[in-house]
């Protein structure tokens, strides 16, 4: 193993992860909520009365936080390798996989860690092997 | 119910994600290059998490009700069973394809980028094949009782 030193970057890491932090606090202790970002989508496709404007307001919160990030003179360019069909073929794959798995990376790998939840624990293995299994397929042995 | 506070904790939320640059798939691809050059930085964006998390989830657990009087509700599952597991693997091979999770394509959704509007939409389309089973399985779920 080698360390890309020049793409390493942890004190914007650590900054930014206090950020979301601050952002699942908010969420369970003002509003009661878990702030995992699968189940919060998901539950729109159930609808259910007096569950849903939350869910939006949290979603659009996430949505225009570039246009704030921005305006605070924080940006940043997304590089996405991957073409459209393996695009859209992962999305398939996460909004299978997180309602099944009940969770995604802020659900068991924040929330979940952050109490030991033992479900949790072994999601967030589960998909961090997952995401090391695939990257190392498509990069190592296939070569793309 | 407010839907002010909410709004605030998801965007402080997605700007953590742009400071810490997890809203760049390459980035996170980056994290799970373990063969590659590794950069560690995902690493570092959970130890934040949870250095702020870890406490929140202490605190709720001994409150009923939150600050603005709505219930704490804590999932109260504990099975560690197939449809976890397989779920998970699902969920990380298509993380691993395209290097988005659902928060950073919703991000970047808003920034206006083609490729997270066509992930979400197919995400969305994969959370629905998920609702379509599930009352397909209450359904005949019900008829056999």
């Amino acid at each position: 193993m080698t360390i890309d030193w020049n793409a390493f970057t942890p004190w914007s890491a650590l900054g930014g992860g206090l950020l979301i932090g601050i952002g699942v606090a908010m969420l369970l202790l003002v509003d009661g909520r878990i702030a995992g970002i699968s189940g919060v989508v998901g539950g729109l496709l159930r609808p259910r009365a007096g569950d849903v404007g939350w869910r939006i307001a949290f979603v659009a919160g996430l949505v225009v936080a570039p246009l704030v990030a921005a305006l605070a003179g924080q940006s940043m360019v997304p590089n996405i390798d991957a073409s459209f069909v393996i695009v859209a073929l992962a999305g398939v794959a996460v909004g299978i996989g997180t309602r099944y798995g009940a969770g995604c990376t802020s659900g068991h790998g924040i929330c979940g860690v952050a109490r030991l939840s033992p479900r949790s624990l072994v999601a967030t293995a589960t998909f961090m092997a997952a995401g090391f299994a695939t990257v190392f397929i498509v990069r190592h042995v296939l070569g793309a | 119910m407010a839907t002010i506070t909410p709004f605030l904790a998801g965007l402080v939320f997605g700007i953590g994600l742009i400071v810490s640059r997890m809203a760049d798939p390459a980035k996170v691809q980056g994290f799970l290059d373990l063969a590659g050059a590794w950069d560690p930085s995902l690493a570092f964006v959970m130890a934040g998490a949870l250095v702020v998390a870890a406490p929140a989830f202490a605190i709720a657990r001994r409150r009923r009700v939150s600050i603005m009087r709505m219930p704490i509700a804590l999932p109260a599952s504990r099975d560690v069973d197939r449809r976890l597991v397989a779920g998970s693997t699902l969920f990380g091979i298509g993380w691993g394809l395209a290097g988005f999770c659902p928060a950073p394509a919703l991000v970047v959704l808003g920034m206006g980028n083609p490729k997270a509007v066509a992930f979400v939409a197919a995400m969305l389309a994969g959370m629905a094949v998920f609702e379509w089973r599930e009352q397909r399985r209450a359904i005949v779920g019900a008829v056999a009782d």
